[in-house]
């Protein structure tokens, strides 16, 4: 008997099943089962009314995704990189403001308490962060302060057995709804490093506020924060972090999630393109037969290969413990990138519907403009590239 | 208490299949899913035990390797405590021998309830319950909605037509497990971390004494649907009728 060929699925063309573990799947299918049935259906609702559902926090917390990669003994699932890399990627099929959520609280808050942390904080927040019954979130960047984070105006100083905390950032995933922050700050006088806090919301003289109007990520919260004298104690300061370089590390972390999520974006732009082409006739034909479909759609199909493996290839290294914070530049910079131009190549393939939210992709589109941007711009992982190669520092 | 569910792996309904060429089964790459029946065991399972201290859950399913990965991540991923797996040729066994497995199986692990899905999506057989209960000797309810464990009985609800029936087991019981029973949960990754560190262990047909067992059913012949005809313009509604009476006789 003579079935007609399938269309091929993206898996098949990329190939990774067989080098994925058992558990690193059946993670990405739970993943995809619950944004199917909890996510996705609300998703344009959520984003025209550009808010973010809090009763997701208790089903991702359930399901395990926050502080997935963290170790068990802190409440977390302990899964491999590859496992949460492809969370994101699910999740950020979605939306890229859902898995900014998940990214910001597991790759930055979590990431930064765990590393950098004393083994007191750790247990007093990780795995109430894990239950998500406590909210995190990360302050760096600065209203004057984007690609240039050493040029911090935030400041901290010593005050008896305290410290006091000064400044406003800009920015901040989560700012709104977290229960904890954490806040960089230059130490006035002494050698004047960057120190990092964990300030609880109630504290005195600390504060968040909403960046309305946004037109992208409108599913996700983001604000500002601002501490005006704000004491906190010496507990409260994470031991391990002295200097840029522990912030920088936190980044470094998220953007490896950031570079897995965008995937999911553009596979599903992808997928709905080939469906649109597929079924939408034009002189006499489907736009999936002319040969300038075809090529656009080979084009998107290529870029997510090349970008699924690329980041399978440096999830594998990150289990290693040998992913190098160029690697990270050069995996952030290409799918960013690729996932942006897949996004806009499937909004023109949509013709005038692909400007309507309800098709997806001009969603994807303008939430993928913030991810070129955020965690280290297109820019700066060029520069940061470049400068591996040169020994020229061209910032 | 003890508590058997079923873990039987079917194709994919969504998936196209293949006839093979002797006609007797599917061929090819098939997508399998875990039989949303079973998920709705395993899912009543673990609500018992959450309300009943000291339950302990115990999964069974018949196949092979991928069977087991189902047993784990079907099911002991979503907190069963342990897993069995009978090896066997899926496509060699009927419902009646997987009656009389899960009978073998009961005897060697005195359960106080079996709870399975009420039937498999695949082949939609529907016999499974019904011939355990009758080969053990116990007392059944199928098409379960609700169970709930009232002193030593088990009340069963069940969706009949034009309402609800409410039954009354002594233990130990068979129940089959129907879609309204519950929402299955979503394994966490937790539970996948620890899916493989649960115990799973094997048995072979011959451990059961059912070494010699042969189905009592065999598959003569399976066959896809016919591929959909293109349908006709009529001209008016004289011809509509016309075709209506004399082609398609229907009026």
């Amino acid at each position: 008997m003579s079935t007609p060929a399938l269309p091929l699925e993206l898996d098949a063309l990329i190939g990774w099943s067989d080098q994925l573990t058992e558990e690193e799947r059946e993670v990405r299918a739970t993943t995809r089962r619950w944004v199917d049935g909890h996510a996705q259906p609300h998703i344009v609702d959520d984003f025209e009314a550009g808010t973010f559902r809090r009763s997701h926090v208790k089903e991702l917390a359930q399901l395990g995704l926050l502080g997935a990669p963290l170790p068990a003994e802190y409440g977390c699932a302990a899964v491999s990189n590859v496992a949460y890399g492809l969370a994101c990627l699910e999740l950020e099929r979605c939306d890229s403001g859902l898995r900014s959520f998940v990214s910001v609280q597991t790759s930055l808050a979590m990431y930064a308490i765990w590393r950098f942390g004393s083994e007191e904080q750790r247990r007093r927040w990780l795995p109430k962060m894990a239950t998500g019954d406590v909210v995190g979130c990360f302050g760096l960047t600065e209203p004057d302060h984007g690609s240039n984070p050493a040029g911090m105006a935030a400041r901290c100083r010593r005050d008896g057995d305290g410290w006091v905390l000064g400044g406003t950032k800009m920015w901040i995933t989560n700012a709104q709804i977290a229960d904890v922050a954490v806040f960089w700050a230059r130490e006035s006088g002494g050698d004047g490093r960057i120190l990092g806090f964990v300030v609880e919301r109630g504290t005195a003289g600390f504060s968040a506020a909403d960046i309305p109007h946004k037109l992208s990520m409108r599913a996700s919260h983001t604000g500002s924060l601002h501490c005006d004298e704000v004491r906190v104690p010496e507990a409260a300061r994470l031991p391990g972090a002295a200097g840029l370089v522990a912030p920088l590390a936190c980044l470094e972390n998220a953007r490896y999630g950031v570079a897995f999520g965008v995937l999911g974006a553009g596979m599903d732009c992808f997928e709905r393109a080939r469906t649109y082409s597929r079924d939408r006739r034009q002189f006499g034909v489907p736009l999936a037969a002319k040969q300038l479909v075809q090529a656009k759609l080979a084009d998107m199909a290529a870029d997510l290969v090349e970008g699924s493996l690329l980041a399978l290839h440096a999830g594998r290294l990150k289990d290693k413990g040998q992913l190098s914070s160029v690697q990270v530049s050069v995996l952030k910079r290409q799918n960013c990138r690729k996932a942006l131009r897949i996004a806009r190549e499937a909004r023109g393939l949509l013709g005038a519907n692909g400007i309507v939210v309800d098709y997806g992709v001009v969603r994807h589109m303008v939430n993928l403009e913030s991810t070129y941007t955020y965690e280290g711009t297109d820019e700066v992982h060029t520069l940061a590239i470049g400068r591996a190669l040169t020994g020229e520092n061209a910032f | 208490m003890k508590i058997l569910v079923s873990a039987k792996r079917v194709s994919d309904p969504n998936a196209r299949l293949h006839v093979a060429a002797d006609g007797r089964w599917v061929e090819g790459d098939v997508e399998y899913i875990l039989n949303p029946f079973c998920e709705n065991a395993i899912e009543g399972a673990l609500q018992l035990a959450e309300a009943h201290e000291g339950t302990e859950t115990v999964v069974v399913g018949i196949g092979d390797e991928d069977t087991a990965r189902f047993l784990r991540q079907g099911a002991l991923a979503r907190g069963i405590d342990r897993a069995l797996l009978v090896n066997a040729d899926e496509a060699a066994i009927d419902s009646d021998l997987i009656a009389r497995i899960y009978a073998a199986v009961v005897a060697k692990e005195e359960p106080d309830i079996v709870l399975l899905g009420k039937q498999a999506v695949d082949c939609d057989s529907n016999q499974v319950a019904q011939l355990l209960a009758e080969y053990l000797g116990w007392p059944q309810a199928t098409f379960a909605s609700k169970i709930e464990v009232v002193g030593s009985e088990v009340r069963v609800t069940r969706e009949v037509d034009g309402g609800l029936e409410v039954l009354g087991l002594t233990l130990p019981c068979v129940i089959s497990a129907d879609l309204r029973l519950n929402e299955p949960r979503y394994a966490s990754l937790t539970g996948i971390m620890k899916a493989k560190k649960k115990p799973l262990d094997e048995l072979e047909l011959d451990d059961l004494g059912l070494g010699a067992a042969t189905p009592k059913v065999r598959v003569v012949a399976m066959s896809t649907p016919p591929g959909r005809v293109a349908g006709v313009m009529v001209k008016d509604v004289d011809e509509l009728i016309l075709k209506l009476r004399t082609e398609a006789r229907a009026i």
